[in-house]
């Protein structure tokens, strides 16, 4: 019952917060209801029993992508209102086209695993923490390592993009004030 | 009454359209964002779910690697949209668009 309850509560409140994130037109709002959304569906995962997946999402979603997010944020125009022209209506229709086809694909996916088999069980006797540590660095240990050199490429990538030239203020130059920039630059790769 | 694998699944669709519903009618980068990291967690609930009602722990390794993509597409995202920033002081997608058709 108690789950019951849980569930209806927390999938009112994660729709809801996900509802104001793609309806609002205030930034601020955008991300702190993003934020809020995500803390909430850490309760699924409390739920189905998965705690090391929900203290996941707690920490890298809420701890490290919305606060990334949030200093983001500081470079671009966030207090006034985002302006939006009306979006083009055939790509509309082909998507929701779309989406109707993944709504019966995911209504159809019991059946379909109905007779799906078991390839790592789940152990009641370790704890969930223990059980993910287990198949992690066995069966998979390669994408694990794949994924933590990924993530060290797109460290390296998000400083060399962001910052780049912290220093100057490209949008407060002119057009002939940025190439020289840009040549002053090359200018120098030649040298050494 | 218990909760069933429908009614995640269903819980987990509805949350993926919402997020599709916001990447096909937000025109701001940082919002097609936002929705993109809406659907990644819709399919997370997905995983989960079907990770626990069949016993397998396969579902919440997939998940585990979605979310360290959804990290590293945040920080070179953010990245290539601070430098859009700078040169052209909007980040709307339609700045984006060069050539006419």
């Amino acid at each position: 019952m108690f789950e019951v309850i849980a569930f209806y509560l927390f999938a009112f409140l994660t729709i809801a917060m996900f509802g104001i994130t793609v309806k609002t037109k205030n930034p601020l709002y955008a991300l702190s209801s993003l934020a809020a959304g995500m803390i909430f569906i850490s309760a699924f995962f409390f739920l189905l029993g998965a705690d090391f997946l929900g203290a996941v999402q707690i920490i890298v979603y809420t701890g490290a992508v919305m606060a990334l997010y949030a200093f983001g944020m500081m470079f671009f125009d966030s207090i006034n209102d985002i302006k939006e022209s009306a979006s083009n209506p055939k790509l509309t229709f082909v998507l929701s086209g779309l989406i109707a086809l993944i709504v019966v694909m995911i209504f159809m996916a019991p059946v379909i695993g109905a007779n799906a088999e078991v390839v790592s069980p789940i152990n009641p006797a370790y704890g969930n923490t223990q059980d993910i540590g287990m198949v992690l660095f066995t069966k998979y240990l390669i994408p694990f390592e794949l994924a933590a050199v990924m993530l060290l490429v797109a460290m390296i990538g998000g400083i060399i993009l962001a910052g780049k030239k912290m220093d100057v203020s490209i949008t407060a130059l002119s057009d002939q004030e940025v190439d020289k920039l840009h040549t002053d630059t090359e200018i120098k790769k030649d040298i050494k | 009454m218990s909760i069933t694998l429908n009614d995640y699944l269903i819980l987990s669709t509805i949350i993926f359209m919402i997020g599709m519903y916001g990447a096909m009618r937000r025109t701001n980068l940082l919002m097609l964002f936002f929705s993109t990291e809406i659907m990644l967690n819709a399919v997370n609930i997905g995983m989960a779910a079907i990770s626990k009602f069949h016993g397998d722990l396969t579902g919440q390794m997939f998940a585990f690697f979605i979310i360290a993509i959804a990290a590293s597409e945040v920080a070179i995202g953010l990245g290539l949209l601070i430098l859009w920033f700078k040169r052209h002081s909007t980040i709307d997608l339609s700045s984006l668009q060069s050539m006419k058709g």
